[in-house]
């Protein structure tokens, strides 16, 4: 059944929320000012409750079932979390209220920068970036003020392996630089040949996402860090894949320069329909002052009696702000909760079980679907959803008739240098019966590949809309529901 | 925590993957720098962690005991219940990007509502899934006017009245284009505002960026200014807050190209500055030229209506190195409450509380100016907020008012260095009369303190 939109539930005169009455004086706005019309809907509050809850049933979320999209680490998310962000105190502070009247979330945030540095070995962080995009886009300016305030000027092209994020090229484009695409070799590591070979006085920096897009652990990682140092370059690690590392090893201690983490994925934060997401950065020590503005400090030491006074800090040569005020504060509290629930023995158990959960499904999978580079995975692995057999099933094919079977697909066509990808992150939060399951769905859509094609071409049947016409989308162009002229 | 295995299924899955233990999994790993000892706090419980952030919630004075009285681009406003009941609902917040639209309609379909009503709000033709925030969607709006020219207008003009915030962080945005010019005028107290920004517009403009009501609370007319830009071909965008654009006339009227802004009015909690909402609206003619998602309407095999995001070849993702952002997501979920607060208070509701604040400030206002000592600059049309000269350094006066429970305005001092006797004071629905009252009575001790 189709949901109507807000605009065709709309009547005229009808009320979902009122307001007292003025208890002031009423003033008049100079009529040059006045707005004649308000084209908004007119719903009750019931109208509204039931309509959002009858979208809310139309999605597919983790709540429902299994949702091992690749790259996006959809792993459960705590309730607790969602409690302890919304404790009054923090969700009824200003951000620009007196560093005095908030010392609860500077402390917050203190102790997050804190957890965030010992987890990674790096010795500073910024909590502001919004998500991980605006993540990288801080690596890339902290790279490019590095260089200039060293006054090394020609260091203009940023290396990004083919097996890297997506954002990557973009992100470095924004940053000023020119993105130099580097190839993976036969065992989905970085062509160390081919890296040393473009490694020069242009480099400013390598953005390496490792475990990479494949989800392999680059094996030669000491030796790619050593040869873009070396050249003068820094390394920026894509942290996305930071669930496969946690107290596994600590991208510091690797030799990586700076690390944006996505709080959204490998610390439980929801992903919310697609944001909120929050970005945070780790630098090592030589990048500490090019850190936006501001980062928490302690700016009066306490004693055993009085605690330590928190405020902003802006490192001395800080790139600046990337958006108002000081980052997704309720990502933080939710973050540093399920830091806090873990303990150091706790995360380590996350990425073990999430590798544990990945290395278990490749293996089951791999003899049905090509594993194109067949070694020991980490958080995911990357099939290819295409049979030499049956040319005319793809993966976008597998994936939509996997919801048939009331399953999320796992991400497809990404990385690009598998054919017809089908990535896939089970995360550490799933039992070994979902996966099952999940595989046995994978084994029988691989028969009904060979049996009947016609069933996964014309797939989804189970869902609440068929496959829609992208091109009449992008062609028609309806972007908006009503317009005053309509009328 | 969240691990559900058992030791019996964790054994037989490492005998299906071939190893002996899970250390075994990590031997890809340099062995030097495999399972470092981790300087962390020892594991703690639910109940134990609860116990521990409410004591940190405690040690804030925030507005659940504060009377808030400061703004400056976040408001106290109140959020119905409605709007974080529906919120928690699993089915949204623990759901991806519609990758899968099959699956994900309800998500499409509630952006595909933002994007109506933020453009009907604004006035605008379209809108796009959202930004990260206020200051994130103006830089993105220079960033859509600088690549709509193709890098061939390198001047953009920021008025001296936006956001503080909000031009720093387009500085920073800009800083890897290195022949963009950035150019800020029309300070403050500039008497030939923002005739001032008129006459700097020229052929090498992109955009002329202004906010509405303004940093310091004012309302000015843009139509000149408007006219002015398109008659040099550039572009004008608008920063505005969304519930003035409950009463006011709407930024589309002034001509402008891109109104973009801060969506936390809009039934999202201050938070401590996040995560909030930035919105985006332009005309038809622009649609191809801005950044961020975009949500489409079509239908399916069977003729039945549906939602898809759409326009994405503009996106990171394909254009890789071409894209002119890297942005990948929207701001969902918080699009989402201002999807729900904006349907709930609908027509009659938004401009009732607009008329509300409105009221409201005009009244703290007066009362403000009739204190010995304080002056409020009345030569301007206002919205919800002003500013106050106060007879004392406005830091110490709000420590005053701190020990008597009220939060008062921001001192101006910190962003403009002529204004450090002035104070910018937010007046939203919450407050009362008699809250007001008692703002003006403090005050007034604090003048004689």
């Amino acid at each position: 059944m189709t949901e109507p939109t807000i605009y065709e539930l709309s009547s005229v005169g009808r009320r979902g929320f009122r307001y007292p009455s003025p208890d002031v004086p009423e003033s008049v706005l100079p009529k040059e000012f006045t707005r004649k019309d308000l084209p908004l809907p007119e719903l009750s509050e019931l109208d509204v409750v039931r309509h959002f809850t009858h979208l809310s049933r139309l999605n597919y979320s983790i709540d429902q079932g299994f949702y091992p999209l690749g790259s996006c680490t959809m792993k459960y998310n705590p309730r607790i979390n969602e409690v302890t962000a919304r404790m009054p105190g923090f969700m009824l502070s200003h951000p620009l209220q007196p560093i005095e009247t908030v010392q609860g979330n500077l402390a917050v945030m203190f102790y997050l920068q804190e957890c965030l540095k010992e987890i990674t070995g790096m010795n500073g962080v910024t909590l502001q970036p919004a998500a991980g995009a605006q993540g990288e886009f801080v690596g890339g300016l902290i790279i490019r003020a590095y260089h200039k305030f060293n006054q090394d000027a020609k260091r203009t092209k940023i290396l990004v392996p083919d097996s890297a994020h997506g954002t990557n090229p973009a992100t470095s484009t924004m940053s000023g630089f020119e993105p130099i695409n580097i190839p993976s070799d036969k065992r989905g590591n970085i062509d160390l040949e081919f890296l040393k070979s473009v490694c020069d006085g242009t480099t400013a920096g390598l953005m390496l996402t490792n475990p990479n897009t494949l989800g392999l652990f680059e094996e030669n990682v000491l030796e790619v860090i050593r040869i873009v140092h070396d050249a003068g370059g820094l390394v920026y690690g894509d942290g996305a894949n930071l669930n496969a590392l946690l107290g596994i090893t600590r991208p510091g201690d690797l030799g990586f320069d700076i690390l944006h983490i996505n709080l959204h994925k490998t610390f439980s934060t929801p992903h919310g329909g697609g944001g909120p997401g929050s970005g945070p950065v780790v630098v090592a020590e030589k990048l500490v002052s090019f850190l936006p503005d501001p980062v928490v400090a302690i700016v009066e030491e306490g004693d055993d009696e009085t605690p330590p006074l928190y405020g902003f800090v802006k490192p001395e040569h800080s790139i600046g702000r990337v958006k108002s005020f000081h980052g997704h504060f309720g990502i933080f509290v939710r973050a540093l909760t399920y830091i806090l629930v873990h303990g150091a023995s706790g995360l380590r158990n996350i990425a073990e079980y999430a590798v544990l959960n990945a290395n278990y499904m490749m293996e089951l999978l791999k003899k049905t679907y090509t594993l194109p580079y067949d070694r020991s995975c980490m958080h995911e692995f990357v099939l290819e959803g295409i049979w030499h057999d049956v040319p005319g099933v793809h993966a976008l094919d597998i994936a939509k008739r996997l919801m048939d079977y009331g399953f999320h697909p796992p991400t497809n066509y990404f990385p690009l240098i598998v054919k017809e990808a089908l990535m896939i992150e089970p995360t550490e939060t799933e039992t070994k019966q979902t996966m099952d399951q999940f595989v046995e769905a994978m084994l029988s859509i691989a028969k009904e590949a060979r049996e009947n094609p016609e069933l996964l071409h014309q797939a989804p049947h189970n869902t609440p809309i068929g496959r829609l016409d992208e091109v009449k989308a992008a062609r028609d162009l309806v972007l908006c529901c009503w317009r005053p002229d309509d009328i | 925590m969240y691990i559900p295995h058992t030791p019996s299924e964790r054994d037989e899955m490492l005998r299906v993957v071939g190893k002996s233990s899970l250390e075994d999994l990590f031997s890809n790993i340099p062995e030097k720098f495999r399972f470092p000892d981790l300087d962390l706090p020892e594991a703690v419980t639910e109940m134990e962690v609860e116990e521990q952030f409410s004591d940190l919630a405690n040690a804030n004075f925030a507005c659940d005991e504060l009377v808030c009285f400061l703004g400056a681009g976040v408001y106290d406003h109140y959020v119905p219940a409605a709007v974080d009941m529906l919120l928690r609902r699993g089915d949204f917040f623990t759901a991806y990007t519609p990758y899968q639209p099959e699956i994900s309609q309800g998500t499409l379909q509630g952006i595909f509502e933002f994007q109506s009503l933020i453009a009907n709000l604004t006035g605008m033709d379209v809108s796009n899934a959202s930004h990260y925030d206020g200051a994130t969607a103006a830089g993105e709006a220079c960033l859509s006017a600088y690549h709509h020219f193709r890098g061939k207008r390198p001047r953009i003009i920021l008025s001296g009245a936006v956001h503080p915030h909000y031009r720093e962080t387009i500085h920073t945005y800009l800083c890897g284009f290195e022949d963009i010019e950035i150019i800020e005028a029309g300070m403050a107290e500039d008497p030939a505002y923002p005739q001032r920004l008129a006459d700097m517009v020229d052929d090498q403009t992109a955009l002329i960026l202004v906010q509405y009501p303004d940093f310091l609370g004012r309302v000015f007319n843009f139509s000149e200014l408007g006219q002015v830009a398109h008659e040099h071909g550039a572009l004008m965008a608008v920063s505005a807050n969304p519930i003035s654009l409950g009463l006011l006339t709407p930024p589309s009227e002034f001509g402008a190209d891109f109104v973009v802004g801060e969506g936390q009015p809009l039934g999202i909690p201050m938070n401590f500055g996040g995560p909030y909402l930035g919105f985006f609206a332009t005309r038809d003619e622009l649609i191809r030229k801005i950044s961020g998602r975009l949500v489409g309407e079509t239908v399916d095999s069977q003729e039945k209506r549906g939602y898809v995001l759409t326009l994405t070849a503009r996106e990171q993702h394909i254009r890789r190195e071409k894209a002119t952002s890297n942005i990948c997501t929207n701001q969902g979920l918080m699009a989402l409450a201002a999807t729900i607060y904006l349907s709930l208070l609908g027509k009659g509701g938004l401009r009732e509380l607009a008329e509300l604040c409105y009221h409201k400030s005009h009244y703290a206002a007066q009362q403000i100016n009739q204190i010995p000592g304080y002056q409020v600059d009345s030569k301007h049309v206002f919205f919800n907020e002003f500013v106050v000269n106060c007879p004392n350094d406005p830091l110490q006066i709000n420590e005053f008012l701190l020990n008597e429970g009220v939060l008062g305005g921001l001192p101006l001092g910190e962003y403009y260095p002529e204004l450090k006797t002035q104070m910018l004071i937010a007046v939203t629905e919450k407050n009362s009369r008699e809250s007001i009252d008692l703002l003006c009575e403090l005050l007034k001790e604090a003048a004689n303190d």
